[in-house]
């Protein structure tokens, strides 16, 4: 298993996930620097990513777009606030419309990428996510989703339908 | 006044704007432990007991917290479904993380095996 540890604090609305790799610190970094590999992992098989812009710089504006089953191009921003290469990646990550302008209304999530070598040949990557506010969530979660927006409400509806239906704990996946 | 047993769905918009808030979500982690009242609860900020009592009632009019009597004294209590919902968010946003780890892994594996077989040809010249 390569995750190795979540953490979750739902009143601050982050998760952080952590994850070690038997690949080189530098192996792990350019799985972020390289556009082309960073296509390869970002969305899922059925929505996969195109970087049209991207130049990992503090200032600077990383665009990308989706592209789903049916044609659907959801687009993305990220707004690079910090980097020290190899090592330290934080950004802002928000939604745009289709010409690449970010949706300024939307609120955003704030990502903060770790890498470090724990061992020779290993490496822990840490994703810290945190996110303004539920709708916020919703908004990251329903983009490159095959149930897209409108299932985001739905869902909320289900655990709705689920909490007053029954008391069931719900067990921690790791 | 109980809100924590609620049939029909509740009003979400409110739950939103109430934790975009840095303040209103402090207070929600401090209520969990439902031992302050909304005197207390202010000392802990460097802003009026008034503006602190604002962010209580958005709170509660949001779900999020409640105010319970305990003897002669009412406390602040976090309603802890409301914050499942928050939960429940970030265990699909895990998801989400989690099947992109899967795929760094497999693309490393994919590379490292195209490193290897160039090293093997190499080594066989």
């Amino acid at each position: 298993m390569t995750v190795t540890a979540v953490r979750k604090a739902p009143q601050r609305l982050t998760l952080t996930v952590e994850a070690e790799f038997d690949a080189s610190v530098e192996r792990i970094w350019q799985l972020w620097a390289d556009p082309r590999q960073l296509e390869r992992w970002w969305g899922p098989p059925t929505y996969p990513a195109t970087f049209t812009k991207h130049d990992l710089a503090p200032g600077s504006r990383v665009e990308y777009h989706m592209t789903g089953p049916a044609g659907d191009q959801p687009h993305g921003y990220w707004d690079v606030l910090e980097v020290e290469p190899p090592r330290r990646i934080l950004f802002r990550a928000g939604c745009a419309n289709a010409h690449g302008t970010p949706h300024t209304d939307m609120p955003i999530s704030t990502i903060r990428v770790g890498i470090e070598e724990v061992a020779q040949g290993r490496t822990r990557m840490s994703i810290e996510s945190v996110f303004p506010s539920i709708e916020a969530m919703e908004q990251v979660l329903a983009m490159g989703t095959e149930e897209g927006q409108s299932q985001a409400v739905s869902q909320i509806d289900a655990i709705l339908a689920e909490e007053t239906s029954s008391a069931r704990s719900r067990g921690e996946p790791l | 006044m109980v809100v924590s047993v609620q049939i029909a769905p509740p009003d979400f918009d409110p739950v939103f704007a109430a934790l975009a808030d840095h303040t209103r979500r402090d207070i929600v982690r401090r209520a969990i432990s439902a031992e302050e009242g909304v005197l207390e609860l202010a000392s802990h900020y460097p802003m009026s007991f008034a503006a602190v009592q604002k962010h209580v009632a958005v709170l509660e009019r949001a779900g999020l917290i409640t105010k319970q009597r305990i003897g002669r004294r009412k406390v602040v209590r976090t309603n802890p479904e409301a914050l499942l919902v928050a939960r429940r968010l970030l265990d699909q946003y895990e998801e989400l993380w989690r099947a992109r780890i899967d795929r760094m892994n497999e693309l490393i594996a994919e590379t490292a095996g195209a490193i290897d077989t160039v090293e093997t040809k190499e080594s066989k010249r």
